[in-house]
Protein backbone atom coordinates (compact mmCIF):
# COMPACT_ATOMS: atom_id res chain seq x y z
CA UNK A 1 0.00 0.00 0.00
CA UNK A 2 0.82 3.40 -0.55
CA UNK A 3 2.00 5.18 2.69
CA UNK A 4 -0.58 7.19 3.22
CA UNK A 5 1.16 9.81 6.32
CA UNK A 6 3.89 10.36 4.02
CA UNK A 7 1.34 11.72 1.28
CA UNK A 8 -0.22 13.79 3.79
CA UNK A 9 2.74 14.95 5.14
CA UNK A 10 4.05 16.17 1.70
CA UNK A 11 0.45 17.92 1.24
CA UNK A 12 0.88 19.34 5.07
CA UNK A 13 4.51 20.98 4.26
CA UNK A 14 3.13 22.03 0.59
CA UNK A 15 0.03 23.70 1.89
CA UNK A 16 2.24 25.53 4.65
CA UNK A 17 4.23 26.92 2.09
CA UNK A 18 1.90 28.14 -0.09
CA UNK A 19 -0.40 29.81 2.69
CA UNK A 20 2.60 31.52 3.82
CA UNK A 21 3.61 32.54 0.15
CA UNK A 22 -0.02 33.81 0.11
CA UNK A 23 0.09 36.02 2.86
CA UNK A 24 2.38 38.51 0.88
CA UNK A 25 1.33 37.75 -2.38
CA UNK A 26 -2.23 39.74 -2.34
CA UNK A 27 -1.01 42.78 -0.41
CA UNK A 28 1.74 43.12 -2.99
CA UNK A 29 -0.71 42.82 -5.78
CA UNK A 30 -3.36 45.19 -4.25
CA UNK A 31 -0.61 47.71 -2.38
CA UNK A 32 0.46 48.36 -6.07
CA UNK A 33 -2.37 49.76 -7.31
CA UNK A 34 -3.25 51.94 -4.83
CA UNK A 35 -0.25 53.72 -4.15
CA UNK A 36 -0.07 54.32 -7.60
CA UNK A 37 -3.48 55.70 -7.73
CA UNK A 38 -2.18 58.12 -4.97
CA UNK A 39 1.08 58.97 -6.52
CA UNK A 40 -1.13 59.30 -9.97
CA UNK A 41 -3.17 62.10 -8.14
CA UNK A 42 0.48 63.59 -6.64
CA UNK A 43 1.28 63.81 -10.73
CA UNK A 44 -2.29 64.92 -11.68
CA UNK A 45 -2.66 67.49 -8.75
CA UNK A 46 0.74 68.67 -7.99
CA UNK A 47 0.16 68.35 -4.53
CA UNK A 48 3.11 67.05 -2.32
CA UNK A 49 0.80 65.93 0.22
CA UNK A 50 0.02 62.88 -2.10
CA UNK A 51 3.41 62.17 -2.47
CA UNK A 52 4.05 61.76 1.03
CA UNK A 53 1.01 59.44 1.20
CA UNK A 54 2.39 57.36 -1.72
CA UNK A 55 5.58 57.26 -0.22
CA UNK A 56 4.60 56.14 3.19
CA UNK A 57 2.32 52.94 1.63
CA UNK A 58 5.34 52.12 -0.80
CA UNK A 59 7.38 52.05 2.26
CA UNK A 60 5.01 49.25 3.75
CA UNK A 61 4.66 47.82 0.52
CA UNK A 62 8.70 47.12 0.49
CA UNK A 63 8.78 45.31 3.61
CA UNK A 64 6.13 43.06 2.66
CA UNK A 65 7.81 42.73 -0.33
CA UNK A 66 10.73 42.18 1.39
CA UNK A 67 9.63 39.53 3.53
CA UNK A 68 7.47 37.92 0.85
CA UNK A 69 10.07 37.59 -2.14
CA UNK A 70 11.63 34.31 -2.85
CA UNK A 71 9.02 32.57 -0.30
CA UNK A 72 7.35 30.68 -4.00
CA UNK A 73 11.04 29.21 -4.93
CA UNK A 74 10.86 27.11 -1.47
CA UNK A 75 7.72 25.26 -3.29
CA UNK A 76 9.57 24.57 -6.47
CA UNK A 77 11.88 22.56 -3.82
CA UNK A 78 9.35 20.95 -2.35
CA UNK A 79 8.56 20.17 -6.29
CA UNK A 80 11.68 18.61 -7.15
CA UNK A 81 12.24 16.61 -3.83
CA UNK A 82 8.82 15.63 -2.35
CA UNK A 83 6.53 15.68 -5.60
CA UNK A 84 9.28 14.18 -8.31
CA UNK A 85 6.80 11.83 -9.78
CA UNK A 86 4.66 14.88 -10.62
CA UNK A 87 7.32 17.36 -11.48
CA UNK A 88 8.42 14.88 -14.34
CA UNK A 89 5.07 13.95 -15.24
CA UNK A 90 3.55 17.72 -16.15
CA UNK A 91 6.70 18.12 -17.79
CA UNK A 92 7.13 21.59 -19.91
CA UNK A 93 3.48 22.52 -19.45
CA UNK A 94 4.36 23.52 -15.79
CA UNK A 95 8.36 24.34 -16.36
CA UNK A 96 7.52 26.65 -19.35
CA UNK A 97 5.08 29.46 -17.14
CA UNK A 98 7.51 28.83 -14.14
CA UNK A 99 10.38 29.89 -16.01
CA UNK A 100 9.03 32.89 -17.67
CA UNK A 101 7.23 34.10 -14.57
CA UNK A 102 10.76 34.07 -13.30
CA UNK A 103 13.02 35.88 -16.10
CA UNK A 104 10.07 38.20 -16.37
CA UNK A 105 9.71 38.72 -12.61
CA UNK A 106 13.15 39.50 -12.04
CA UNK A 107 13.58 42.05 -14.96
CA UNK A 108 10.27 43.62 -14.62
CA UNK A 109 11.19 44.60 -10.74
CA UNK A 110 14.77 44.99 -10.62
CA UNK A 111 13.81 47.68 -13.31
CA UNK A 112 11.09 49.28 -12.03
CA UNK A 113 10.94 48.58 -8.24
CA UNK A 114 14.53 50.07 -8.82
CA UNK A 115 13.44 53.40 -10.32
CA UNK A 116 10.23 53.75 -7.72
CA UNK A 117 12.35 53.43 -4.72
CA UNK A 118 15.58 55.17 -6.47
CA UNK A 119 14.19 57.83 -8.87
CA UNK A 120 12.19 60.23 -6.81
CA UNK A 121 15.09 62.71 -7.62
CA UNK A 122 16.54 61.66 -10.19
CA UNK A 123 13.78 60.81 -12.63
CA UNK A 124 10.68 62.95 -14.09
CA UNK A 125 7.71 63.11 -12.28
CA UNK A 126 6.01 61.06 -15.21
CA UNK A 127 8.23 58.55 -15.64
CA UNK A 128 8.53 57.77 -11.89
CA UNK A 129 4.62 57.16 -12.21
CA UNK A 130 5.27 54.89 -15.03
CA UNK A 131 7.67 52.78 -13.30
CA UNK A 132 5.13 52.89 -9.63
CA UNK A 133 2.18 51.21 -11.94
CA UNK A 134 4.47 48.76 -14.21
CA UNK A 135 6.23 47.21 -10.77
CA UNK A 136 2.12 46.51 -9.77
CA UNK A 137 1.34 44.96 -13.32
CA UNK A 138 4.87 43.30 -13.36
CA UNK A 139 3.61 41.88 -10.09
CA UNK A 140 0.08 40.70 -11.66
CA UNK A 141 1.81 39.68 -14.97
CA UNK A 142 3.79 37.24 -12.85
CA UNK A 143 0.93 36.21 -11.16
CA UNK A 144 -0.59 35.38 -14.91
CA UNK A 145 2.31 32.63 -15.12
CA UNK A 146 1.76 31.16 -11.67
CA UNK A 147 -2.06 31.05 -12.25
CA UNK A 148 -1.45 29.58 -15.85
CA UNK A 149 0.10 26.43 -14.22
CA UNK A 150 -2.54 25.72 -11.46
CA UNK A 151 -5.04 26.03 -13.95
CA UNK A 152 -3.91 23.43 -16.18
CA UNK A 153 -3.54 21.69 -13.11
CA UNK A 154 -7.19 21.86 -12.17
CA UNK A 155 -8.13 21.44 -16.14
CA UNK A 156 -5.55 20.33 -18.13
CA UNK A 157 -5.51 21.44 -21.95
CA UNK A 158 -2.90 22.11 -24.42
CA UNK A 159 -0.86 19.03 -24.18
CA UNK A 160 -0.40 15.56 -25.36
CA UNK A 161 1.03 12.61 -23.17
CA UNK A 162 4.35 11.13 -24.46
CA UNK A 163 4.97 7.54 -23.21
CA UNK A 164 8.55 7.14 -24.31
CA UNK A 165 9.91 10.45 -21.83
CA UNK A 166 6.61 9.78 -19.43
CA UNK A 167 5.99 13.42 -19.47
CA UNK A 168 3.20 15.57 -21.10
CA UNK A 169 4.39 18.12 -24.03
CA UNK A 170 2.58 21.13 -24.66
CA UNK A 171 1.11 21.71 -28.45
CA UNK A 172 -0.84 24.63 -28.12
CA UNK A 173 0.52 27.18 -26.25
CA UNK A 174 -2.31 29.48 -26.30
CA UNK A 175 -4.66 27.08 -25.50
CA UNK A 176 -2.43 26.92 -21.68
CA UNK A 177 -2.51 30.42 -21.67
CA UNK A 178 -5.86 31.39 -22.20
CA UNK A 179 -7.16 28.22 -20.17
CA UNK A 180 -11.03 29.49 -19.20
CA UNK A 181 -10.07 28.40 -15.46
CA UNK A 182 -6.33 30.47 -15.68
CA UNK A 183 -8.16 33.41 -17.01
CA UNK A 184 -11.15 33.61 -13.98
CA UNK A 185 -8.61 32.47 -11.31
CA UNK A 186 -6.34 35.18 -12.74
CA UNK A 187 -8.60 37.67 -12.40
CA UNK A 188 -10.53 36.27 -8.77
CA UNK A 189 -6.82 36.37 -7.41
CA UNK A 190 -5.53 39.54 -8.81
CA UNK A 191 -8.92 41.42 -7.37
CA UNK A 192 -8.88 39.65 -4.31
CA UNK A 193 -5.19 41.48 -3.67
CA UNK A 194 -7.01 44.65 -4.08
CA UNK A 195 -9.40 43.54 -1.53
CA UNK A 196 -6.48 42.88 1.03
CA UNK A 197 -4.71 45.87 0.28
CA UNK A 198 -7.57 48.29 0.51
CA UNK A 199 -8.59 46.72 3.77
CA UNK A 200 -5.16 46.90 5.03
CA UNK A 201 -4.94 50.44 3.97
CA UNK A 202 -8.31 51.33 5.87
CA UNK A 203 -7.65 49.20 8.77
CA UNK A 204 -4.03 51.08 9.19
CA UNK A 205 -5.72 54.43 8.15
CA UNK A 206 -8.15 54.11 11.14
CA UNK A 207 -5.55 52.94 13.23
CA UNK A 208 -4.31 56.74 12.84
CA UNK A 209 -7.65 57.82 13.40
CA UNK A 210 -7.93 56.05 17.15
CA UNK A 211 -4.66 57.47 17.78
CA UNK A 212 -5.78 60.60 16.77
CA UNK A 213 -2.88 61.27 14.50
CA UNK A 214 -2.21 61.78 10.77
CA UNK A 215 -5.77 63.20 10.59
CA UNK A 216 -6.23 63.84 7.02
CA UNK A 217 -3.35 61.41 5.21
CA UNK A 218 -5.62 58.39 7.02
CA UNK A 219 -8.78 60.01 6.07
CA UNK A 220 -7.23 60.88 2.37
CA UNK A 221 -5.72 57.07 2.52
CA UNK A 222 -9.43 55.56 3.17
CA UNK A 223 -11.20 56.95 0.41
CA UNK A 224 -8.71 56.36 -2.34
CA UNK A 225 -8.76 52.43 -0.96
CA UNK A 226 -12.07 52.12 0.13
CA UNK A 227 -13.01 53.05 -4.07
CA UNK A 228 -10.06 50.52 -5.04
CA UNK A 229 -11.37 48.16 -2.65
CA UNK A 230 -15.12 48.38 -3.58
CA UNK A 231 -14.18 48.01 -7.49
CA UNK A 232 -11.97 45.39 -6.41
CA UNK A 233 -14.58 43.62 -4.75
CA UNK A 234 -17.12 44.13 -6.94
CA UNK A 235 -14.99 42.22 -9.63
CA UNK A 236 -14.01 39.52 -7.56
CA UNK A 237 -17.60 38.99 -7.48
CA UNK A 238 -18.04 38.85 -11.22
CA UNK A 239 -14.74 36.49 -11.54
CA UNK A 240 -16.14 34.12 -8.70
CA UNK A 241 -19.07 33.81 -10.93
CA UNK A 242 -17.44 33.10 -14.03
CA UNK A 243 -14.97 30.53 -12.10
CA UNK A 244 -18.15 28.75 -10.67
CA UNK A 245 -19.30 28.17 -14.10
CA UNK A 246 -15.93 26.44 -14.84
CA UNK A 247 -15.82 24.62 -11.51
CA UNK A 248 -19.41 23.34 -12.45
CA UNK A 249 -18.27 22.13 -15.72
CA UNK A 250 -14.67 20.84 -15.40
CA UNK A 251 -14.58 19.56 -11.75
CA UNK A 252 -18.31 19.00 -10.71
CA UNK A 253 -17.01 17.35 -7.75
CA UNK A 254 -15.27 20.49 -6.03
CA UNK A 255 -18.61 22.35 -6.71
CA UNK A 256 -20.90 19.72 -4.91
CA UNK A 257 -18.68 19.37 -2.28
CA UNK A 258 -18.15 23.07 -1.44
CA UNK A 259 -22.11 22.88 -1.62
CA UNK A 260 -22.20 19.34 0.42
CA UNK A 261 -24.77 18.62 -1.77
CA UNK A 262 -25.08 14.84 -2.38
CA UNK A 263 -28.13 14.16 -4.32
CA UNK A 264 -28.10 16.72 -7.52
CA UNK A 265 -31.17 17.75 -10.17
CA UNK A 266 -32.30 20.76 -11.58
CA UNK A 267 -32.75 23.80 -9.18
CA UNK A 268 -30.42 22.96 -6.74
CA UNK A 269 -30.48 24.90 -4.07
CA UNK A 270 -28.11 26.70 -2.51
CA UNK A 271 -26.46 26.14 1.04
CA UNK A 272 -25.98 28.99 2.81
CA UNK A 273 -25.91 27.27 6.38
CA UNK A 274 -26.36 23.21 6.73
CA UNK A 275 -30.04 23.22 7.27
CA UNK A 276 -30.86 26.43 5.69
CA UNK A 277 -31.30 26.77 1.53
CA UNK A 278 -32.28 29.07 -1.11
CA UNK A 279 -33.88 26.81 -3.62
CA UNK A 280 -32.63 27.12 -7.26
CA UNK A 281 -29.66 29.21 -6.29
CA UNK A 282 -26.89 26.84 -6.55
CA UNK A 283 -28.47 26.30 -10.31
CA UNK A 284 -27.85 29.97 -11.07
CA UNK A 285 -24.91 29.93 -10.05
CA UNK A 286 -23.24 26.81 -11.71
CA UNK A 287 -25.39 27.27 -15.40
CA UNK A 288 -26.63 30.53 -15.39
CA UNK A 289 -30.47 28.52 -15.66
CA UNK A 290 -32.42 28.30 -12.57
CA UNK A 291 -33.57 25.05 -14.15
CA UNK A 292 -29.90 24.14 -15.02
CA UNK A 293 -28.93 20.65 -13.73
CA UNK A 294 -26.06 20.38 -10.77
CA UNK A 295 -24.80 16.63 -10.57
CA UNK A 296 -24.34 15.85 -6.39
CA UNK A 297 -21.86 13.92 -5.06
CA UNK A 298 -23.51 10.62 -5.28
CA UNK A 299 -24.79 11.09 -8.73
CA UNK A 300 -20.87 11.91 -9.92
CA UNK A 301 -20.08 8.59 -8.12
CA UNK A 302 -22.75 6.64 -10.02
CA UNK A 303 -22.81 8.22 -13.15
CA UNK A 304 -25.49 10.36 -14.72
CA UNK A 305 -27.17 11.77 -17.67
CA UNK A 306 -28.31 15.38 -17.91
CA UNK A 307 -31.63 16.32 -19.18
CA UNK A 308 -30.30 17.64 -22.34
CA UNK A 309 -28.77 13.41 -22.82
CA UNK A 310 -24.94 13.86 -21.38
CA UNK A 311 -23.61 10.88 -20.44
CA UNK A 312 -21.24 10.78 -17.59
CA UNK A 313 -19.91 7.59 -16.59
CA UNK A 314 -19.77 6.16 -12.87
CA UNK A 315 -16.68 6.18 -11.19
CA UNK A 316 -16.23 2.41 -11.64
CA UNK A 317 -15.96 3.02 -15.09
CA UNK A 318 -13.40 5.29 -14.58
CA UNK A 319 -11.25 3.49 -12.36
CA UNK A 320 -11.59 0.54 -14.93
CA UNK A 321 -10.40 2.42 -17.95
CA UNK A 322 -7.79 4.58 -15.62
CA UNK A 323 -6.42 0.61 -15.02
CA UNK A 324 -6.65 -0.33 -18.91
CA UNK A 325 -4.72 3.03 -19.47
CA UNK A 326 -2.03 2.16 -16.79
CA UNK A 327 -1.85 -1.42 -17.73
CA UNK A 328 -1.34 -0.36 -21.57
CA UNK A 329 0.98 2.24 -20.84
CA UNK A 330 3.32 -0.70 -18.78
CA UNK A 331 3.06 -2.89 -21.69
CA UNK A 332 3.90 -0.15 -24.39
CA UNK A 333 7.12 0.45 -22.38
CA UNK A 334 8.01 -3.06 -22.13
CA UNK A 335 7.12 -3.67 -25.87
CA UNK A 336 8.19 -0.98 -27.25
CA UNK A 337 12.10 -2.11 -28.36
CA UNK A 338 11.45 -5.95 -28.61
CA UNK A 339 7.93 -5.97 -30.69
CA UNK A 340 6.99 -3.10 -32.14
CA UNK A 341 3.15 -3.92 -33.52
CA UNK A 342 2.52 -4.96 -29.82
CA UNK A 343 3.83 -2.00 -28.67
CA UNK A 344 1.50 0.41 -30.96
CA UNK A 345 -1.58 -1.79 -30.13
CA UNK A 346 -1.06 -0.83 -26.55
CA UNK A 347 0.17 2.70 -27.31
CA UNK A 348 -3.75 3.00 -29.18
CA UNK A 349 -5.36 1.33 -25.81
CA UNK A 350 -3.33 4.09 -23.74
CA UNK A 351 -4.68 6.93 -26.19
CA UNK A 352 -8.29 6.06 -26.02
CA UNK A 353 -8.16 5.56 -22.13
CA UNK A 354 -5.82 9.01 -21.05
CA UNK A 355 -8.07 10.82 -19.71
CA UNK A 356 -8.65 8.48 -17.49
CA UNK A 357 -4.98 7.31 -16.25
CA UNK A 358 -5.32 8.88 -12.82
CA UNK A 359 -8.38 6.86 -11.86
CA UNK A 360 -6.46 3.75 -12.39
CA UNK A 361 -4.73 4.45 -8.80
CA UNK A 362 -8.25 4.99 -6.93
CA UNK A 363 -9.05 1.68 -4.74
CA UNK A 364 -12.43 2.58 -3.62
CA UNK A 365 -15.22 5.26 -5.19
CA UNK A 366 -14.75 6.99 -1.60
CA UNK A 367 -11.17 8.39 -2.46
CA UNK A 368 -13.30 10.58 -4.99
CA UNK A 369 -14.42 12.59 -2.61
CA UNK A 370 -12.67 15.55 -1.13
CA UNK A 371 -13.16 16.44 2.29
CA UNK A 372 -16.74 17.92 2.16
CA UNK A 373 -16.67 19.56 5.92
CA UNK A 374 -13.32 21.24 5.07
CA UNK A 375 -14.47 22.29 1.59
CA UNK A 376 -17.99 23.65 2.52
CA UNK A 377 -16.76 25.68 5.31
CA UNK A 378 -13.88 26.99 3.33
CA UNK A 379 -16.15 28.60 0.97
CA UNK A 380 -18.53 30.11 3.78
CA UNK A 381 -15.87 31.71 5.23
CA UNK A 382 -14.57 33.14 1.71
CA UNK A 383 -17.88 34.29 0.57
CA UNK A 384 -19.10 35.08 4.05
CA UNK A 385 -16.06 37.46 4.63
CA UNK A 386 -15.77 38.96 1.32
CA UNK A 387 -19.35 40.14 1.98
CA UNK A 388 -18.98 41.50 5.41
CA UNK A 389 -15.59 43.68 3.94
CA UNK A 390 -17.56 44.85 0.91
CA UNK A 391 -20.12 46.07 3.05
CA UNK A 392 -17.50 47.54 5.86
CA UNK A 393 -15.68 49.49 2.58
CA UNK A 394 -19.67 51.03 1.21
CA UNK A 395 -19.63 51.82 5.34
CA UNK A 396 -16.58 53.35 5.40
CA UNK A 397 -16.24 55.61 2.27
CA UNK A 398 -19.61 56.85 3.06
CA UNK A 399 -19.19 57.99 6.89
CA UNK A 400 -15.88 59.00 5.21
CA UNK A 401 -17.63 61.75 2.70
CA UNK A 402 -20.24 62.52 4.58
CA UNK A 403 -17.25 63.83 7.32
CA UNK A 404 -18.98 61.08 10.27
CA UNK A 405 -16.00 58.57 10.12
CA UNK A 406 -13.99 60.51 12.66
CA UNK A 407 -16.82 60.25 15.40
CA UNK A 408 -17.51 56.81 14.35
CA UNK A 409 -15.02 55.07 16.85
CA UNK A 410 -16.85 52.06 16.14
CA UNK A 411 -16.02 51.42 13.04
CA UNK A 412 -12.77 52.68 12.86
CA UNK A 413 -12.22 49.61 15.43
CA UNK A 414 -14.21 47.53 12.87
CA UNK A 415 -11.73 48.43 10.30
CA UNK A 416 -8.90 47.83 12.51
CA UNK A 417 -10.04 44.39 13.50
CA UNK A 418 -11.14 43.38 9.46
CA UNK A 419 -7.25 43.08 8.83
CA UNK A 420 -7.22 39.37 9.63
CA UNK A 421 -10.55 38.79 8.36
CA UNK A 422 -9.51 40.26 4.41
CA UNK A 423 -6.23 36.99 4.97
CA UNK A 424 -8.70 34.47 6.57
CA UNK A 425 -11.17 34.76 2.96
CA UNK A 426 -7.82 34.64 0.87
CA UNK A 427 -6.59 31.69 2.49
CA UNK A 428 -10.11 29.97 2.81
CA UNK A 429 -10.33 30.76 -1.02
CA UNK A 430 -7.12 28.63 -1.85
CA UNK A 431 -8.48 26.12 0.69
CA UNK A 432 -11.55 25.30 -1.50
CA UNK A 433 -9.62 25.75 -4.73
CA UNK A 434 -6.97 23.29 -3.46
CA UNK A 435 -8.74 20.80 -1.07
CA UNK A 436 -11.57 21.33 -3.24
CA UNK A 437 -9.84 19.26 -6.13
CA UNK A 438 -8.34 16.11 -4.10
CA UNK A 439 -7.57 13.61 -4.47
CA UNK A 440 -5.97 14.90 -7.87
CA UNK A 441 -2.57 17.18 -8.58
CA UNK A 442 -3.80 16.87 -12.19
CA UNK A 443 -7.47 16.56 -12.63
CA UNK A 444 -8.04 12.90 -13.43
CA UNK A 445 -4.43 12.45 -14.70
CA UNK A 446 -2.88 11.93 -11.38
CA UNK A 447 -3.43 11.58 -8.22
CA UNK A 448 -2.17 12.68 -5.06
CA UNK A 449 -1.11 9.74 -3.93
CA UNK A 450 1.28 9.22 -7.15
CA UNK A 451 2.49 12.03 -7.42
CA UNK A 452 4.83 12.18 -4.39
CA UNK A 453 8.36 11.24 -4.36
CA UNK A 454 9.94 7.81 -2.92
CA UNK A 455 11.17 10.02 0.32
CA UNK A 456 11.01 8.95 4.04
CA UNK A 457 7.64 10.62 6.19
CA UNK A 458 10.66 11.40 8.72
CA UNK A 459 12.55 13.68 6.16
CA UNK A 460 9.34 15.65 5.05
CA UNK A 461 8.32 15.69 8.56
CA UNK A 462 11.73 17.35 9.53
CA UNK A 463 11.64 20.18 7.10
CA UNK A 464 8.09 20.85 7.73
CA UNK A 465 9.00 21.40 11.17
CA UNK A 466 11.90 23.48 9.94
CA UNK A 467 9.53 25.63 7.71
CA UNK A 468 6.96 25.90 10.95
CA UNK A 469 10.14 27.65 12.52
CA UNK A 470 11.38 29.59 9.50
CA UNK A 471 8.13 31.16 8.36
CA UNK A 472 7.56 31.97 12.10
CA UNK A 473 10.37 34.06 12.92
CA UNK A 474 10.27 36.02 9.59
CA UNK A 475 6.42 36.89 9.82
CA UNK A 476 7.47 38.11 13.02
CA UNK A 477 10.19 39.82 11.33
CA UNK A 478 7.90 41.19 9.06
CA UNK A 479 5.08 42.63 11.49
CA UNK A 480 8.03 44.22 13.85
CA UNK A 481 8.99 46.06 11.24
CA UNK A 482 5.58 46.96 9.67
CA UNK A 483 4.43 48.18 13.21
CA UNK A 484 7.62 50.06 13.48
CA UNK A 485 7.59 51.89 10.80
CA UNK A 486 3.35 52.02 11.00
CA UNK A 487 4.22 53.87 14.27
CA UNK A 488 6.99 56.78 12.61
CA UNK A 489 4.15 57.18 10.49
CA UNK A 490 4.02 58.55 7.44
CA UNK A 491 6.14 62.17 8.55
CA UNK A 492 8.80 60.46 8.16
CA UNK A 493 11.24 61.17 5.81
CA UNK A 494 11.00 58.49 2.54
CA UNK A 495 13.83 57.79 0.57
CA UNK B 1 25.90 53.32 -25.18
CA UNK B 2 28.76 53.70 -22.95
CA UNK B 3 27.45 56.65 -21.08
CA UNK B 4 24.11 55.20 -20.67
CA UNK B 5 25.37 51.97 -18.90
CA UNK B 6 27.84 54.03 -16.62
CA UNK B 7 24.13 56.33 -15.96
CA UNK B 8 22.74 52.75 -15.15
CA UNK B 9 25.41 51.87 -13.22
CA UNK B 10 25.50 54.96 -11.41
CA UNK B 11 21.85 55.19 -10.75
CA UNK B 12 22.19 51.80 -8.87
CA UNK B 13 24.79 52.23 -7.20
CA UNK B 14 23.40 55.53 -5.40
CA UNK B 15 20.47 54.05 -5.09
CA UNK B 16 22.14 51.66 -2.52
CA UNK B 17 24.33 53.74 -0.94
CA UNK B 18 21.88 56.14 0.22
CA UNK B 19 19.29 53.76 1.54
CA UNK B 20 17.98 54.20 5.12
CA UNK B 21 15.77 51.87 6.16
CA UNK B 22 15.97 49.92 3.22
CA UNK B 23 19.29 48.40 4.22
CA UNK B 24 17.51 46.75 7.10
CA UNK B 25 15.29 45.32 4.33
CA UNK B 26 18.12 44.13 2.29
CA UNK B 27 19.66 42.37 4.90
CA UNK B 28 16.55 40.34 5.50
CA UNK B 29 16.68 39.13 1.87
CA UNK B 30 20.39 38.35 2.09
CA UNK B 31 19.87 36.43 5.12
CA UNK B 32 16.75 35.18 4.11
CA UNK B 33 18.43 33.55 0.65
CA UNK B 34 20.88 32.19 2.49
CA UNK B 35 19.07 30.16 4.39
CA UNK B 36 16.80 28.97 1.21
CA UNK B 37 20.04 28.14 -0.66
CA UNK B 38 22.78 27.53 1.55
CA UNK B 39 20.92 25.29 4.01
CA UNK B 40 17.45 24.22 3.01
CA UNK B 41 18.67 23.61 -0.67
CA UNK B 42 22.16 21.92 0.00
CA UNK B 43 21.45 19.88 2.91
CA UNK B 44 17.41 19.13 2.52
CA UNK B 45 15.78 19.56 -0.39
CA UNK B 46 17.93 17.35 -2.98
CA UNK B 47 15.76 16.96 -5.94
CA UNK B 48 15.38 13.29 -6.71
CA UNK B 49 16.05 13.49 -9.88
CA UNK B 50 19.23 14.81 -10.02
CA UNK B 51 22.23 13.22 -11.15
CA UNK B 52 20.29 10.74 -13.61
CA UNK B 53 20.64 11.29 -17.07
CA UNK B 54 16.94 12.65 -19.44
CA UNK B 55 16.73 9.04 -20.34
CA UNK B 56 16.99 7.29 -16.72
CA UNK B 57 14.72 9.93 -15.60
CA UNK B 58 12.14 8.64 -17.89
CA UNK B 59 12.57 5.12 -16.99
CA UNK B 60 12.87 5.95 -13.26
CA UNK B 61 9.17 7.66 -13.57
CA UNK B 62 7.86 5.32 -15.63
CA UNK B 63 8.82 2.77 -13.27
CA UNK B 64 7.32 4.54 -10.29
CA UNK B 65 3.71 5.17 -11.72
CA UNK B 66 3.57 1.68 -12.61
CA UNK B 67 4.49 0.40 -9.38
CA UNK B 68 2.84 2.53 -7.67
CA UNK B 69 -0.75 1.47 -9.01
CA UNK B 70 0.52 -2.08 -7.91
CA UNK B 71 1.15 -0.80 -4.62
CA UNK B 72 -2.41 0.42 -4.94
CA UNK B 73 -3.88 -2.92 -5.72
CA UNK B 74 -1.77 -5.10 -3.75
Amino acid sequence: MIESALVDWSRLQFALTAGYHWIFVPLTLGLAVIMATMETIYVIKGDEFWKKTAKFWMKLFAINFAVGIATGIILEFEFGTNWSNYSWFVGDIFGAPLAIEGIFAFFMEATFFAVMFFGWEKVGKRFHLASTWFTGIGAAISAVWILVANSWMQHPVGMEFNPDTVRHEMVDFWALVLNPVAVSKFFHSWFSGWMTGAIFVIGISCWYLLRGRERRFALSSIRVASIVGIIGTLLVMFSGDSSAIHVSKYQPMKLAAAEGLEEGGTRAPFSIVPGVEVPGVLSILATHDIDGYVPGINDILDGYTTPEGERYISAEEKMERGKIAIEAFGKYRELKESDPEAAAEARAVLDENIDYFGYGYIDSREELVPNVPLVYWAFRIMVGFGGLLLLLMFAVLWAERRKKLEGMRWLQWASLLSIPLVYLAGQAGWIVAEAGRQPWVIEGLLPTKAAVSSVSVAAVQTTFFLFVAIFTLFLAIEIRILIKAIKEGPKTEIE
Amino acid sequence: MKNAIISIWNFYVDGFRNMTWGRQLWWLILLKVIILFAVLRAFFFTPVLSGKSEEERSEYIGEQLIETQNRVHE
